[in-house]
């Protein structure tokens, strides 16, 4: 317990080096979810419009 | 480079490529936070502070690779008029602005522990913010036009004069005085930086580098899915001029 406190005080620079790992870490993570996340959203998207389009295909 | 600029051709490689570069991305990125957070030894002046490196260097490398894409995008698009060197511009570009803010904002809490200041104005740290001002002005120029085609060249203009800061901030440390420290890897006669710390910042390097095409490969493949549904809109409007069959009005286009 000892050992894992005094890592995370970082000799001291805690207050610095964590918010520098966590400020990178939410930037590209979120960024990362964005991106899949609209990439998937158009890919639905998509595949709905085609569905419709070949729907009236058929009928026609 | 044109067989890989057909949209469909594209679709087909990076739907291929993409499961293996993310799977890449994370194995990098796992064993890059190991070596800086555990790994690599303390710094003989700077302490554990120096682990703000691992973030810092690799995410300022990035910033100025992704611009020299961006450029080069967009020098393609202007020369060539391709539609996909337009997307892959103006997809690189929120990647770059990330990695540009994540540098500026873990410069500053590298700079308050060891410099007592969490900003100067100086030329490195000026031209670095002008990056991601560049960057915030080119997506909302580009965002700025109803015809996506003359927004994206207005864009590729402003993307190409931006390149003159790339080599600013390069030198910036040898040409004008600053807090900041000169290059210790990228210099002639060789890094001067040991070995145990030179490891980790390079895997954290390319797991960034791996990291910037996983998300640019996504980005680009969502465009495209964009252009087609709009196309497939339009066909459904007016369905006698434009035959969506075909892959889209953009892709036909091409």
């Amino acid at each position: 317990m000892r050992a894992l406190l005094g890592y995370l005080a970082m000799g001291g620079y805690a207050a610095f080096v964590w918010p520098a790992y966590a400020v990178a870490t939410l930037v590209l993570a979120g960024l990362f979810w964005q991106s899949r996340h609209a990439y998937h959203r158009r890919q639905r998207e998509l595949e709905r419009l085609q569905q419709g389009r070949t729907r009236r295909g058929s009928t026609a | 480079m044109h067989r890989f600029a057909n949209p469909t051709r594209f679709m087909r490689l990076s739907a291929a490529v993409l499961p293996w570069l993310g799977w890449l991305t994370a194995f990098l990125l796992a064993s890059g936070l190991v070596l800086a957070l555990f790994v690599a030894p303390p710094d003989y002046q700077q302490g554990e502070s120096v682990r703000i490196m691992f973030v810092h260097v690799p995410s300022a490398w990035m910033a100025l690779f992704v611009y020299a894409v961006v450029a080069l995008s967009s020098a393609a698009a202007l020369i060539w008029r391709h539609p996909l060197a337009d997307l892959a511009a103006r997809e690189a570009a929120p990647i770059g602005a990330a990695f540009t803010f994540i540098c500026l904002a873990s410069g500053s809490l590298w700079g308050e522990p060891m410099w007592g200041t969490w900003w100067v104005w100086d030329a490195r740290l000026t031209s670095v913010l002008v990056l991601f001002f560049l960057y915030l002005g080119y997506l909302a120029l580009v965002g700025a036009f109803d015809d996506q085609t003359r927004g994206a060249r207005a864009g590729a203009i402003l993307a190409l004069v931006g390149a003159v800061n790339l080599p600013i901030i390069k030198f910036s440390v040898d040409w004008w005085n600053t807090l900041h420290q000169p290059a210790s890897v990228f210099r002639l006669g060789g890094p001067t930086i040991a070995l145990s710390m030179f490891l980790p910042l390079l895997v954290m390097a390319v797991a960034f580098t791996a990291l910037f095409f996983t998300l640019w490969l996504i980005r680009i493949r969502t465009a495209i899915l964009a252009r087609r549904i709009a196309a497939l809109r339009l066909a459904a409007i007016e369905p006698d001029r434009f035959d969506a069959t075909q892959g889209g009005v953009a892709e036909s286009a091409s």
